[in-house]
């Protein structure tokens, strides 16, 4: 009944963690057959004492069969101890649904061995490399910049109608909505949203039309308040901005949707920017600003709103043109390289993408795993 | 000082960042999970500024008897409602049976719902208005959305069922889908990604200072 020993027990630091784990793997039973002998693998640890392990306790069980890994990361080890191990195979004998026996055989035991936390994520290496290639091209073309060469920077559409959007409000007396999103000042796009507030107010304070910011996160509103004041500041009109030109409304999505929905429908502003993070209120959003006849600048980096802009809005950002457009807007030397050296990243990785393509093609794999990234 | 101080928090949290990316070892391991619990009671904090401005604002409304101050009225009963029962329901708010729940599910879910599903009416408008054979994207645009939207219903691969496997409707919108769509998707993502770093890398760098109202 007693089942053959897993064999081949190997025991490891696990690579690539801050410590405090040990990886455990083994070879199966002979006996871990399709209705075979086996039905568990019993995993046990013993804490070294002079050499010599001590009491072994089960740290815990992984079902026989095709199905698993024969490996267990140990997540419960101190860094400061060294263990043993050993994985037992477990036969169980049930009777009408109760165990009536169980038949285990041990493995040899494995070790010493000691969880060590790592200084180098190995597994990211290839991202460390792309990111310090991407940040030399950056740094490179932002000193290029600075030295006064031109840098050749093709139009956006959405960003040259920014004067163009504030203007048409001037002249029809009406305001202007700026719609940061549903981001809060931790995201990347909310920070380039209000960015972007930042020229929007100056152009807005320049031809004294009234911009409204309704938000719908408070971090947001005390950031864009700074920005819109200084915005006004800049251009000498700092009588001009009112802090309840940027308020809050409410974190809930679709809340904020109806209450942005309401002020443009009965205010009908001129022009509507939506800047930022969006979810399924962006088509909600966006179809009213149309409805009313506004025209409307929208620039998301997510991709699943991106469609719905694009049908309802009069220019979209597409992704990275988000990004861009403070650089684009302030016309500044030094931004502009950064833009022209993001390009250049891009430029490298569609040659790579077109290479990797070809190896596929042909059954290369390994070029495309110099990509791939460790998540833990 | 005041735009310097700034400047150089950002740079080291944006630079200490990048770094915990890739070491694994105490303290980076750590400083995810300590910045995260930070944000979270820097923003509970926060949320008080928000509420603050918004019963500001519409008691202002309301007392200046502005236009529309009646929207204004409503919110300000809503809010006071809402966060009385809330206080004087004390820790257990939540429970299903509470007044404060009663409301989150006979009003606040229902009224949701309704935001969500204005939704169905505003795609197919904007649909309309976006699938008109203009020209020759939006033809394309045009075709494809009929191939998917008709290989997603029961009656696609009904009326396809006689054609071989791989040219069924159904097929076919999903080779759209995960084909020409997916590679379209990832191309607009790998320009995210880039654009995420030039701006980062802007930041931390100080280069960019819009955030903190621009200039030198």
């Amino acid at each position: 009944m007693t089942p053959l020993p897993p064999f081949g027990v190997t025991v490891a630091d696990k690579p690539n963690d801050a410590g405090g784990a040990v990886t455990i793997r083994w070879r199966p039973s002979p006996d871990d057959v399709e209705n075979g002998k086996v039905t568990f693998y019993r995993i046990y640890r013993a804490v070294e004492k002079d050499g010599q392990p001590g009491q072994f306790v089960q740290i815990d069980q992984r079902p026989a069969g095709a199905d698993t890994a024969y490996v267990l990361h140990d997540g419960n080890a101190d860094d400061e101890l060294s263990y043993f191990y050993r994985v037992a195979a477990l036969k169980l004998v049930k009777k009408d649904g109760l165990v009536v026996g169980e038949y285990l055989a041990q493995s040899d035991i494995a070790g010493p061995v000691s969880p060590v936390a790592q200084w180098f994520h190995m597994g990211r290496l290839s991202a460390f490399i792309g990111v310090a290639f991407l940040s030399f091209f950056i740094l490179f073309f932002i000193s290029r910049a600075k030295s006064g060469r031109t840098l050749f920077i093709r139009k956006i559409g959405g960003l040259e109608a920014v004067d163009e959007a504030v203007g048409r409000a001037t002249e029809m007396g009406k305001s202007i909505y700026y719609i940061s999103g549903l981001g809060d000042m931790d995201n990347m796009q909310t920070i380039a949203a209000i960015t972007i507030l930042g020229r929007v107010a100056e152009v807005a304070a320049k031809y004294d039309t009234y911009l409204d910011v309704p938000v719908c996160r408070s971090m947001v509103m005390v950031t864009a308040r700074e920005i819109v004041k200084l915005a006004y500041s800049k251009v000498g009109r700092p009588d001009a901005y009112k802090d309840d030109q940027v308020h809050y409304l409410t974190d809930d999505q679709f809340g904020y949707a109806a209450a942005v929905d309401g002020m443009v429908v009965r205010e009908k502003p001129a022009t509507i920017f939506f800047m930022g993070q969006f979810f399924a209120e962006s088509l909600i959003l966006a179809e009213t600003g149309n409805s009313i006849g506004a025209i409307q600048i929208a620039g998301t980096a997510m991709p699943a709103q991106l469609p719905f802009f694009v049908a309802a809005c009069d220019y979209t950002l597409i992704g990275e043109e988000l990004f861009a457009a403070s650089a684009y807007l302030s016309k500044e030397p030094k931004l502009l390289g950064s833009i022209k050296g993001a390009d250049i990243g891009k430029a490298v990785f569609l040659i790579a993408i077109i290479v990797g393509v070809v190896f596929e093609v042909f059954g290369i794999w390994q070029f495309s795993n110099l990509f791939s990234v460790g998540s833990n | 000082m005041r735009r310097e101080v700034p400047l150089i928090i950002t740079g080291i949290v944006g630079l200490g960042f990048v770094v915990q990316y890739f070491i694994p070892h105490f303290p980076f391991s750590k400083m995810n999970d300590w910045f995260t619990d930070w944000f979270s009671i820097v923003q509970a904090c926060a949320i008080v500024l928000g509420a603050l401005n918004l019963l500001k604002v519409s008691l202002e409304k309301v007392a200046a008897q502005k236009k529309d101050w009646g929207y204004a009225a409503v919110i300000i009963a809503s809010f006071l409602l809402i966060t009385i029962v809330g206080l004087v329901e004390g820790e257990g708010f939540r429970t299903p049976g509470t007044t404060f729940d009663w409301l989150y599910v006979n009003v606040y879910i229902p009224l949701s719902a309704t935001m969500f599903s204005i939704l169905a009416f505003f795609v197919a408008s904007a649909s309309y208005r976006a699938f008109r054979a203009r020209n020759l994207e939006a033809t394309l645009l045009l075709i494809a959305a009929f191939f998917v939207m008709i290989g997603r219903v029961p009656v696609g691969e009904m009326i396809s069922g006689f054609m071989p496997e791989g040219w069924r409707l159904g097929n076919l919108a999903s080779w759209i889908m995960n084909v020409p769509q997916a590679a379209g998707q990832r191309a607009i993502m790998i320009g995210i990604g880039l654009g995420i770093v030039a701006t980062s890398l802007r930041i931390i760098l100080g280069i960019e200072r819009a955030h903190i109202g621009g200039g030198e």
